[in-house]
């Protein structure tokens, strides 16, 4: 089953999600990256419905695009958020609504601060210090309501993650195998290995 | 198939149950006179079942409120139980929400049965068929003691209990418990459920909220824990569970079993927990055990180092 999660640290948010694309029993890739890079300081990690979620992360993905070349300046987190949440609220009140759940990760150059939202595919937005998808959340969360701090170093932020991925691997029966781990800070988006 | 073969075999406890209340060879006094267990005068117990054709189906009718939300009796569902094995012996703890529906029918429940002062039996699911089952299974443990001048041990009252409840399966049973104690062996820890499952172990965790205890149990827990530490353990778990799932919560009763028998450690507010941590007790933190308290005053955010104030006016007028 689709997990996802996400934490911030000093300075930075990492973004985390399984790479395994299923249909009904089988699954059909085990390398699907399911993390969006928005705009140099922003990330998604998408998961829900197949087919909604790619079609709505490329949407995403463009109109961020398109607001970039038309102002210069791209969208910060907390605007981005907003237009993504506004997005899957109207798509919701549609005849065929996204069902798409979101993790929003970005890192505001003009306040230096990392930003976390955690969006469901009802238009629900919140933003968190850390936050979950998937049957993997039932243990993440209280794990991280334990483990994690706002002020970890990248290296402590990623143990924390492993620690996430490590008790999911552990309980959940259908725990996926491999996840994909990008992290955006100051100086952008990039993926790392755990 | 099963049902098939229990309509005609006329040694399956489905039969024993319909025939139960044709006897009428006991009175209701007798359920008072006997602690409620007047039934074992006779060697096998019975119960009084509606005398209707089919009484699991009429029990299914009116408990499963999946099905059907306003059906008549509601039964308790919601738990976070767990159990550990270490070094020092074994911690159970628990909380102690009752819920019927979406409704807190109790916040002051006490789901670790005391079996006997050496064997502890925890409650998840329903909370009738826990306390009824594992204080019968306390008779028949004193009843094993008489009998062979021995203490029964963890696995034998466990599996006594398996081999009962495995006896009305499919018949509306629910019950996920953890049978603990000490007997010669050490420390023992077993899972058992009405599906019949029974499994030994060194951590288990039973309920609603189990998934949240667990993401704290594991990765707290190592087989070297000192007393104090397992205790903390035990409760910072039911802390997480009570502040993540909705059906557990209140408070955590907390028990350790040493070779000497259970001891009550104690019991602790959930919400207490949160804001003021568990109190002066040893392996505790200090300070509460919520995130928001627990990160209090920390940030984020990594502003640039602040250019030393005066410099670039300075830098200025010489150019």
């Amino acid at each position: 089953m689709e997990c996802s999660f996400a934490l911030t640290g000093k300075g930075y948010v990492i973004v985390a999600a399984d790479t395994t694309a299923a249909r009904s029993i089988v699954k059909m890739k085990t390398d699907e990256d399911k993390i969006k890079s928005l705009s140099p300081h922003l990330l998604m990690a998408y998961s829900g419905e197949p087919g909604d979620t790619v079609q709505f992360a490329e949407y995403v993905e463009r109109n961020i695009r398109l607001y970039q070349i038309r102002n210069i300046y791209a969208l910060r987190p907390s605007a981005a958020a907003s237009w993504i949440r506004r997005s899957l609220a109207e798509s919701l009140r549609s005849r065929k609504p996204y069902s798409v759940n979101l993790l929003l990760g970005g890192y505001d150059t003009a306040s230096h601060e990392p930003h976390l939202y955690w969006i469901d595919y009802l238009g629900t937005m919140t933003s968190v210090p850390f936050g979950a998808h998937g049957y993997g959340s039932y243990f993440a969360l209280s794990l991280l309501d334990r483990y994690h701090d706002p002020e970890a170093t990248l290296e402590e932020g990623l143990a924390t993650l492993k620690r996430c991925i490590d008790e999911v691997a552990k309980r959940l029966v259908v725990a996926p195998g491999k996840y994909i781990v990008k992290v955006v800070d100051k100086d952008g988006v990039r993926e790392v290995e755990l | 198939m099963n049902t098939f073969v229990n309509r005609f075999a006329s040694t399956s406890a489905a039969n024993e149950l319909r025939n139960g209340d044709d006897d009428g060879e006991f009175s209701d006094a007798m359920w008072g006179s006997a602690a409620g267990f007047g039934s074992l005068a006779k060697g096998v117990p019975t119960f009084i079942v509606p005398a209707v054709p089919d009484p699991t189906a009429f029990l299914r009718l009116h408990t499963d409120d999946h099905a059907d939300p306003s059906c008549r009796i509601k039964i308790q569902h919601g738990t976070t139980t767990l159990a550990f094995r270490f070094k020092g012996g074994v911690i159970v703890a628990v909380d102690s929400r009752a819920t019927a529906g979406s409704y807190v029918a109790s916040g002051t429940v006490k789901k670790v049965i005391e079996i006997n002062p050496y064997l502890l039996g925890t409650m998840a699911g329903g909370a009738a068929d826990c306390q009824y089952w594992e204080t019968y299974l306390g008779i028949h443990c004193r009843l094993h003691e008489l009998r062979n001048r021995e203490r029964i041990s963890v696995s034998a009252a466990s599996k006594y209990l398996s081999n009962l409840v495995y006896g009305y399966k499919g018949m509306g049973l629910s019950m996920g418990t953890m049978v603990c104690g000490w007997d010669k062996t050490g420390p023992a820890v077993f899972y058992v459920d009405s599906d019949g499952t029974r499994l030994k172990g060194d951590l288990f965790s039973v309920g609603s909220g189990s998934t949240f205890a667990y993401g704290v149990l594991d990765q707290g827990y190592k087989w070297d824990l000192t007393d104090e530490e397992a205790q903390e353990l035990g409760r910072r778990s039911i802390y997480a569970a009570g502040h993540r799932d909705a059906f557990s919560g209140n408070t955590c009763n907390l028990y350790h079993v040493k070779e000497d028998g259970w001891k009550f450690i104690g019991n602790y507010d959930i919400s207490q927990m949160h804001y003021d941590g568990p109190g002066n007790v040893p392996g505790a933190p200090g300070g509460g055990y919520g995130y928001d308290v627990r990160v209090e005053g920390k940030s984020s955010a990594d502003p640039p180092p602040a250019a030393a104030p005066a410099a670039t006016p300075a830098v200025a007028a010489a150019a």
